[in-house]
């Protein structure tokens, strides 16, 4: 025994590298990740690395962080986090408040509960252009929806062409995807729990408080994450039914004019960077917060 | 109070709180059909300002749609990319998802990371790089740079998606195969492929249906041959005046039209309801 220590093994003694490598994990299946992962190394990483390099090397020269320092400088640009995150955060906030109690109502068996799922989902086939181009029909000054409240006599009232227009359209896209979530989610906590907490005596709203909000609450903060980042990302919607160059002049906006409207390559990349390193911020305090929840087995957790 | 007066008190306010929900749910539903029906009105009038409904109904601008803005071609462009990107998706992210699901090695969870990236990240950030990168090497504007554009959020979306569909196949059948004299070939190909047919079949919908409604990936990588059909659109919509608003409409109808059908082709597949986790019914 303490020979085989002493002395530096030789491959007879040692086990292959093959065998050491399969203690950890790393077997023949392995290669077949080998292929997703070149093709996420090269598409994904690459092009993110390489923008990123790009962002140092400002197009009229000078020093590498130029294009940053311009950005936190100009106002017409740095104004546009909070722009951004203006619409961001409270559609993302609406979208996942909205569809608690109503995935609450609909966990378990309910009657028609396919058919209204169908409802819920139909508005994702909308997709961000068709809801602009409905809105733009629909809630126009003499589009149905001012109409109708004309009869009740009501003044007709601006939605588009500015703030409320683009967050009412991230919402019809958003919510739906965010209904969707928090029901799963719920679908997968084991109702026994609840059954037992009736049988204990606790009325529904206790139920909720005790029992289904604390297991729901990991998965609510990851929906939170996925409508925020459909929302943060908003493009076609805050150019159409938007202010583009005014109130809902987003990140995205000002990425995609740099890069591809006055072509300076560096100046989109460095404001893409921004933008993804804001997001993440906000993504981080959620998911830390979401790390001191409970994730139990019964379900819920994501 | 006894025990009963409680529960009908309790009942009463969840049944207000009930009403309520449902208001709510029916008033964002009525907004968002009738948001849809007045774009599908549109298409088909004559001429429609300021009134209630158009003053005739006519089904010429579907026409006028369909050959203004070449829309066979750009539907023949839009069902190529997303059988592309479905297929390529599948092959690269299924045996990736075989290997999370059953193995776990040093550096699993940055690998687990580095799939959620993609899928986590707006497209507009990796997009504009992706974008650079593609023109640089001559790959944008075209199919091919549409394609691989698409496969960046696909791809990891099938290895998501899939990776829990295998954990719950019980690694005991394999090694029972594998027992009884099965090779590789006949463990894959005679057990494991027919119990993943349902997780590829539901993970190649739900791509389809991304794809065909992915705007910011395609719209930036696409050339004026290889454009989808939601690229075409909003190209149509931004240049508006140019066009008549109701030919414009027809074509947002074509392609609501096109996705709903997906969509509904989609759900008899795949349960919304248990992406996540699956379903416990409540034993009644």
């Amino acid at each position: 025994m303490t020979a085989t220590v002493e002395k530096p093994a030789t491959p007879q003694d040692r086990p292959s590298l093959r065998h050491r490598l399969a203690e950890r994990g790393l077997d023949r299946t392995i290669i077949l990740l080998l292929p997703a992962l070149l093709f996420v190394l090269v598409l994904f990483v690459y092009p993110v690395l390489y923008g990123l390099q790009l962002s140092f090397q400002p197009k009229e020269g000078g020093s590498p962080f130029g294009n940053y320092t311009r950005f936190f400088s100009d106002s017409y640009l740095f104004d546009t986090i909070w722009i951004t995150l203006r619409l961001a955060i409270p559609a993302a906030l609406i979208n996942v408040l909205a569809s608690i109690p109503i995935a609450y109502r609909m966990r378990g068996r309910v009657r028609g509960k396919r058919f209204l799922t169908t409802l819920f989902v139909l508005p994702i086939t909308l997709g961000t252009v068709l809801t602009a181009e409905g809105l733009l029909r629909y809630l126009d000054p003499t589009g149905w929806f001012n109409k109708v409240l004309g009869l009740f006599g009501v003044e007709s009232l601006r939605l588009i062409h500015n703030y409320t227009g683009v967050l009412l359209s991230l919402v019809i896209s958003g919510f739906p995807f965010a209904f969707l979530l928090t029901l799963s989610y719920l679908s997968g906590i084991d109702p026994t729990l609840e059954q037992a907490a009736a049988t204990l005596g606790a009325d529904w709203r206790r139920r909720f408080r005790y029992i289904t909000l604390p297991l729901l609450a990991p998965g609510l903060a990851i929906t939170f994450c996925l409508t925020f980042v459909l929302a943060f990302s908003v493009f076609p919607s805050a150019y159409l039914v938007g202010l583009p160059q005014g109130e809902t002049r987003v990140m995205s906006i000002a990425a995609y004019e740099a890069a591809f409207r006055d072509f300076d390559y560096p100046l989109g990349s460095a404001i893409a960077m921004i933008m993804a390193v804001v997001m993440l911020v906000v993504i981080g305090i959620v998911l830390l917060w979401r790390s001191t929840l409970y994730r139990g087995a019964t379900g819920g957790k994501g | 109070m006894t025990v009963s007066d409680v529960r009908s008190a309790s009942s009463a306010k969840l049944s207000l709180g009930k009403w309520l929900t449902w208001g709510v749910v029916a008033f964002f539903l009525l907004n968002v059909f009738a948001l849809v029906i007045s774009v599908v009105v549109n298409s088909f009038s004559r001429q429609w300002f300021g009134t209630w409904w158009p003053a005739g109904l006519t089904t010429s601008w579907y026409a006028t749609a369909w050959h203004e803005m070449n829309l066979l071609d750009v539907l023949l462009v839009t069902l190529q990319v997303s059988l592309a990107v479905v297929v390529l998706s599948v092959v690269l992210g299924v045996p990736a998802a075989y290997a999370l699901a059953r193995r776990s090695f040093v550096g699993k969870p940055l690998v687990n990371v580095l799939f959620l990236l993609p899928i986590l990240m707006p497209p507009m950030t990796y997009g504009i790089p992706l974008a650079t990168v593609l023109y640089k090497f001559g790959l944008a504007g075209s199919m091919t740079g549409v394609v691989l554009a698409n496969l960046v959020p696909s791809v990891p979306f099938v290895i998501l998606t899939m990776t829990p569909f295998i954990e719950q196949i019980d690694p005991k059948i394999e090694a029972a195969a594998r027992m009884c004299g099965a090779r590789t070939s006949a463990v894959f190909g005679r057990v494991l492929a027919p119990l993943l047919v349902p997780g590829i079949l539901a993970a190649s919908i739900l791509v389809l249906v991304r794809t065909v409604g992915m705007f910011e990936l395609t719209f930036l990588t696409a050339g004026p041959t290889s454009q989808t059909l939601v690229v075409s659109l909003y190209e149509a919509m931004f240049s508006a005046g140019i066009r008549a608003q109701q030919s414009v409409d027809a074509m947002a109808v074509i392609y609501t039209g096109s996705m709903a059908v997906l969509l509904v082709i989609a759900l008899r597949f795949v349960n919304p309801t248990q992406l996540v986790t699956r379903l416990k019914e409540p034993v009644t």
